[in-house]
């Protein structure tokens, strides 16, 4: 008995100071044209230097998933590194014809529409490796959307902490309000990845977020 | 001259499934045959609703079928309830109660072919479905 539980002790010990070691994921997750992308760019500009990936205000942009090692941020003489991880937008349909209707050639509009299918797939199957998610939510969207309840309800189920960001809030239509109340037990903050609005606060959330890890 | 010919649909089937017809189903099966509904242009209405884990299998699983399916675009659905909020549903999903649907009968799923509903605009109070 006295045997087991010193193993266990022993154990324990162990996979604390090896997960301490293992850097964080932080997954950035929500619908297409949340701008994702844009807080990625924002972060990893500031902190690397170098931007992620494109964007583009035509849906699926990010059809890959796209990471950044080695993140590092600073906020009150704390900081923080990070693997952060940006992910295709997640939605319940993919019509290559709306590509079209954005001056897109058929060929083209139904490329983009395969990848964006099999980048959906892919961002659903690396949930799994996620430390922590920032889900970005449009606020100039209606929040209650299926997508984004049950983005969130997974990440719930997997015991992921969340960190909801209503981007956008430059814009006259952002109702990050209307965000808070589709979300009431979650952090919200409101900012402008374009614009880099309330970042200092976002870094802040990001902090405490990371403390919910288990 | 040739007169426009009209997208309007002209005739929509809802086809509702009770829970039961599912509750001792697998996952997958559930999924599949929520699927297979869809794909013969029909509008579901499924008392309960799916867990988080078989709402994102659904998703793959549409995504999947929109590459190998000509003519498929996907699913729009929505989850409307008693409560205002997902916040009960979220709770449950916290206190691992894994059967959800089974535990959360007094929601409706809903859930049709995106050929055929536009959009699905969900707020605490309503539900708008808009057809193409």
């Amino acid at each position: 008995m006295m045997i087991k539980i010193l193993k266990n002790f022993t154990k324990r010990i162990f996979q604390k100071l090896f997960r301490k070691k293992k850097e964080i994921s932080l997954g950035f997750y929500g619908p297409p044209n949340a701008g994702k992308t844009s807080l990625a760019n924002k972060i990893c500009k500031d902190w690397t230097g170098e931007e992620l990936g494109k964007v583009s205000k035509i849906p699926h942009e990010t059809r890959k998933i796209q990471f950044k090692e080695k993140v590092e941020i600073k906020y009150k003489e704390k900081r923080l590194t990070f693997k952060l991880v940006d992910s295709p937008g997640i939605t319940t349909k993919v019509d290559y014809e709306t590509f079209m209707k954005l001056k897109m050639k058929k060929k083209q509009a139904q490329k983009r529409a395969k990848e964006a299918t099999q980048g959906i797939v892919e961002a659903i199957k690396w949930l799994d490796g996620m430390d922590a998610v920032v889900v970005v939510l449009d606020a100039t969207k209606n929040p209650y959307d299926q997508i984004n309840m049950i983005i969130v309800g997974n990440l719930i189920a997997k015991k992921i902490p969340i960190l909801i960001v209503a981007n956008k809030i430059d814009l006259k239509r952002a109702k990050a309000k209307k965000i808070e109340s589709a979300f009431p037990e979650y952090e919200v903050i409101g900012i402008s990845a374009k614009y880099g609005k309330n970042l200092n606060g976002f870094y802040e959330s990001i902090f405490k977020l990371v403390k919910k890890i288990k | 001259m040739k007169k426009k010919e009209s997208k309007k649909i002209k005739k929509l089937t809802i086809h509702f499934m009770p829970h039961r017809e599912i509750a001792k189903l697998s996952s997958i099966e559930r999924i599949k045959k929520l699927l297979k509904i869809i794909l013969d242009n029909k509008l579901i209405v499924l008392q309960g609703r799916l867990n988080p884990e078989e709402e994102t299998r659904l998703i793959e699983d549409t995504m999947i079928m929109i590459g190998n399916i000509k003519g498929f675009k996907g699913i729009e659905l929505a989850v409307i309830s008693p409560e205002s909020n997902e916040k009960k549903f979220f709770k449950k999903i916290k206190l691992n109660i894994t059967n959800v649907l089974l535990g959360y009968k007094e929601a409706l799923t809903i859930i049709g072919p995106a050929t055929i509903v536009k959009e699905m605009k969900k707020d605490p109070k309503k539900l708008e479905i808009m057809m193409r």
